[in-house]
């Protein structure tokens, strides 16, 4: 099961990570490893996009939230693209949408800021 | 006398390895899709609830070094369909699970885990957890039609 992780970077400043396939307690520690690395390079306005992922479970969130935090101590943000209601159920069963900004497009996050 | 059809139960044994863990969700959620009347998004309710399932059992084997299988079980009832999920880990207490702060908390952000049950309790139609000295065996149940019978519009 491949995870995608592409990243681009905007003049503004802002890192988008775009998902890819299924993030769950096998592809998430790889996730996780793109978050630090992209936080250990300075990157600390971070958006997320999960447009393409097709299926996210708890271990999914458990990193976007870890992500959220390691970049809130660099006084940075974590914020996401989603629009699918299959995975936006995850985060508004969870309460997480209360946690993440969450946007309906690339552009819109990378111009929000 | 008629001969009573027995529902049928389907058995699937998955190595305690994470990288089985689409495997089964995949299997449960196909068997769903195949014989059961659930809509869509029923359907994917099902396999998030699996998944989280077999992530506890998995991660309750590698918590005691045991390297046996997860045994994911199939069965039918009229109405409803049952995933049972069985580990062979040291058993855990649903009632034990550490509360999270709100998610307006600042301190909601050191809790990265503890959400998959809370997620099984909500996507399904009934749960049960069974822990025993032997392992946990935890009972999901949608309820449904036979596949024939799908409402659309449901």
């Amino acid at each position: 099961m491949d995870l995608g992780l592409d990243v681009t970077e905007y003049d503004n400043g802002i890192t988008v990570l775009a998902v890819r396939g299924e993030v769950d307690v096998y592809t998430a520690p790889r996730l996780r490893e793109k978050l630090v690395e992209l936080v250990s390079k300075g990157k600390h306005q971070i958006v997320v996009d999960l447009e393409a992922v097709d299926f996210l479970d708890s271990t999914g969130l458990g990193v976007l939230v870890g992500g959220l935090k390691r970049l809130r101590s660099h006084e940075g943000d974590l914020s996401l693209v989603c629009t699918q209601q299959r995975i936006l159920k995850v985060f508004e069963i969870t309460g997480l949408t209360k946690v993440f900004t969450i946007y309906e497009s690339v552009d819109a996050a990378t111009t929000a800021k | 006398m008629e001969a009573v059809e027995a529902a049928p139960v389907i058995e699937l044994e998955i190595p305690a390895r994470a990288e089985y863990v689409g495997l089964a969700r995949l299997v449960m959620s196909s068997l769903a899709t195949a014989r059961r009347a659930l809509a869509e998004e029923r359907i994917d309710d099902l396999k998030l609830a699996v998944s989280e399932a077999c992530t506890n059992a998995i991660e309750a084997h590698a918590d005691v070094d045991v390297d046996e299988r997860v045994t994911l079980r199939w069965s039918e009832g009229d109405d409803r369909l049952e995933v049972q999920i069985e580990d062979r880990g040291q058993g855990f207490d649903p009632g034990q699970l550490p509360e999270h702060p709100p998610v307006t908390d600042p301190e909601r952000l050191n809790f990265e885990r503890g959400l998959g049950i809370p997620l099984i309790r909500t996507l399904v139609d009934e749960v049960s957890f069974d822990p025993s000295e032997a392992g946990t065996s935890v009972r999901l149940v949608m309820f449904c039609g036979p596949a024939d019978d799908l409402d659309v519009s449901s």
